[in-house]
């Protein structure tokens, strides 16, 4: 007799966690569905915009959905119309970008990486003094450098090219990729460099055959890094460049702002997106090693 | 010829004195023990001897050479390390020969290397595997090979079993004792566990503060230990000091313990001096293995004492006794049943006892 009553008010409390249960699990999808919306709502009005002509931006909504797939914007804004001056259009530009970013990256990726070997592996007087010097750059603004380095630049007769701007970049990433770099190889052991000592390994040896193959997700975690921040920035760009040499971003800037006749709002979403594109890809190819080499602490042997 | 001579060696790291006017001698074939607490610079002696480390004063000679400004693959020694530092990314074999091909050895000469030592290692299977596929023992066994091939004069451990557990640390001493035997090679081993030290060790060096304070064969380090603090490190639980004087009477010599009547005749002791020995304060030392429950010679030394603790551990009894308030240990097989807060007689081996001076600490 017990035994039932028992067993029947169990069957009812389980009854009622199962409810409750299922009642939270939706709540959290609204919930989860709500943001995502609200995340993807400017990329959704970007990718329609841009696939519309003008006569449908003027007559439809923000929202409507565009009558077919019509990528004439996206022409215009990689290619331009084709008619002479005046006519301003992403192409070059992005080149230009491609040209500043990789070997920027390349760059401050590998010296960062040296950096952070020295400064870990072969010890020397001081050595914590510089770490502290180059961690400073982490927290110069851009702007505060924006004078000396035109001045920099101007020196050395690199002023309004790509190469300047990789010199900018590459000098202003060193503090952030030897940070990394340096927080990594700490986590090696550095018996790994005295056994490689013993076995006849010099200093370069040791960092190319047995430091750099083990680095990948820090180099992964640097690349992302520098990548996105100098693709994106625009600050440099349109101090130490102007006219052909300017990166996409300036580029874009000046086409958005500077059509002196109809907004042409369709051609403005189009290249808006084709510059973020870069950065999207090497997120996608490359984002589970970012999470990976973020959180991924000792090399263990 | 000596295989190994440190002379006179100093260390320091700024202002702390690591290592202060070491001396220390290996013939070939023997098996050195560095055998210290933390922070006793066993390890950075290591290291010089490796010359992974500058020196500030002294010198290194191996083979009767001076190799204190060499670089460290110049001085035909191989180490290995406690975290095994293989390296990650290449796999057993690569790792194995990576110093030969530094030494821009033959293509034939470092085949037939490595399929000596990974046949005698048993590690001939695990020759594709990387590191991170390896279990401890094996990753020890790859790293000792990569020790192996190189065919050095010296070899050098620095604590390589400090990482593994329990069970498989007393295996691969087991495996490093017969290496040893079987290759005859000279050895410097670093450890801070005295069982691995005593039971490897043809020759201890006990280091302390940078000093070596003694250095001799185990035997003599655990029946003749040269000072207190030798006395006191080797041995679990360690040896008993009981503080006291000597008496001088007619030719005899007896201790009494601070606080006490007791007069232990003090027989058959190899004094280093044997003069001023009346009123001398010393420490009476006897481990907690020669307190007896029967007497088992004839010139043992019967004593009433209250037990005060018992610590239990399976195949054996560690008890805590009173001896005119000074705590003693001693060791009983865990069959024999002592009441605590009760005297008990007990017999001390005289034969065992080791005399310190009080001031120094030093064996008298």
């Amino acid at each position: 007799m017990q035994d039932s009553l028992k067993s029947s008010s169990y069957q009812q409390l389980e009854q009622k966690s199962k409810y409750t249960n299922m009642f939270l699990r939706w709540f959290l999808y609204f919930i989860l569905i709500l943001f995502a919306s609200y995340f993807i709502f400017p990329l959704y009005v970007m990718v329609v915009t841009s696939l519309k002509t003008m006569e449908e931006i003027r007559q439809g909504t923000l929202l409507s959905w565009p009558s077919g797939l019509n990528l004439d914007s996206w022409a215009v804004a990689w290619g331009g119309r084709g008619y002479g001056a005046g006519d301003t259009f992403l192409r070059p530009y992005f080149w230009n970008s491609i040209k500043m970013v990789v070997p920027a990256v390349f760059f401050s990726t590998f010296i960062g990486a040296m950096t952070g070997y020295v400064l870990t592996k072969w010890r020397f007087k001081g050595d914590q003094w510089v770490f502290l010097f180059l961690l400073f750059g982490c927290f110069i603004p851009f702007q505060a450098i924006l004078l000396p380095m035109a001045r920099t630049l101007g020196v050395l007769g690199i002023s309004n090219s790509v190469v300047g701007l990789v010199l900018v970049h590459t000098v202003y990433g060193i503090p952030f990729t030897t940070l990394f770099f340096r927080n990594y190889y700490v986590s090696v052991p550095t018996e790994l460099v005295k056994a490689a000592r013993i076995d006849g390994a010099g200093f370069f040896k040791i960092f190319f055959k047995i430091l750099l193959p083990i680095s990948a997700p820090i180099i992964v975690v640097t690349v992302i890094w520098q990548f996105t921040q100098i693709w994106n920035d625009f600050l440099f760009g349109s101090t130490f460049s102007f006219g052909e040499a300017a990166p996409i971003q300036v580029a874009l800037n000046n086409m958005v702002l500077s059509s002196t006749s109809v907004k042409e709002y369709n051609v403005d979403m189009a290249s808006a997106i084709i510059a973020g594109i870069p950065t999207l890809i090497v997120y996608v190819l490359a984002g589970k090693y970012f999470i990976r080499g973020l959180t991924s602490g000792a090399v263990k042997g | 010829m000596k295989t190994l001579k440190i002379e006179e060696l100093s260390k320091n790291f700024g202002t702390t004195e690591v290592l202060r006017k070491i001396n220390l001698e290996i013939d070939e074939g023997n098996f050195l023990v560095l055998l210290g607490p933390s922070g006793c610079g066993k390890s950075t002696l290591l290291n010089i001897i490796a010359g992974l480390e500058t020196i500030n004063e002294g010198n290194v000679f191996i083979d009767d050479y001076n190799v204190s400004k060499v670089e460290p693959k110049d001085r035909n020694i191989a180490m290995v390390f406690q975290s095994y530092a293989l390296y990650p990314s290449m796999n057993v074999k690569e790792n194995m020969v990576f110093g030969l091909k530094q030494a821009k050895t033959s293509k034939e000469k470092i085949e037939e290397q490595l399929e000596k030592v990974s046949k005698f290692l048993q590690v001939d299977q695990l020759l594709e595997r990387k590191p991170s596929q390896l279990s401890g023992g094996q990753r020890q066994r790859v790293a000792i090979g990569r020790a192996l091939v190189r065919e050095p004069r010296i070899f050098l451990f620095d604590e390589p079993l400090s990482n593994l557990d329990a069970k498989l640390r007393v295996e691969m001493r087991r495996e490093i004792k017969k290496l040893h035997q079987q290759l005859k090679t000279t050895v410097v081993y670093v450890t801070h566990d005295q069982t691995e030290a005593m039971s490897l060790g043809t020759r201890i060096a006990i280091m302390n503060h940078g000093v070596i304070q003694q250095n001799d064969t185990p035997e003599n380090i655990y029946n003749k230990p040269s000072n207190t603090f030798v006395a006191d490190f080797i041995g679990s639980p360690s040896m008993n000091l009981i503080k006291g004087t000597l008496k001088e009477t007619s030719g005899k010599i007896f201790f009494t313990a601070s606080d006490s009547n007791f007069e232990i005749p003090i027989k058959d002791y190899e004094f280093k001096d044997k003069s001023n020995l009346n009123n001398k304060e010393v420490f009476f030392g006897l481990r907690p293995e020669h307190i007896y429950f029967k007497k088992s010679n004839e010139s043992d030394f019967e004593v009433n004492l209250r037990a005060d603790l018992s610590e239990y551990i399976g195949h054996e009894q560690i008890m805590t006794f009173d001896y005119s308030n000074q705590e003693i240990l001693a060791k009983f097989p865990s069959t024999i049943k002592i009441e605590l807060a009760k005297e008990t007689k007990l017999y001390f081996d005289l034969t065992q006892t080791s005399l310190f001076d009080a001031q120094t600490e030093e064996r008298i």
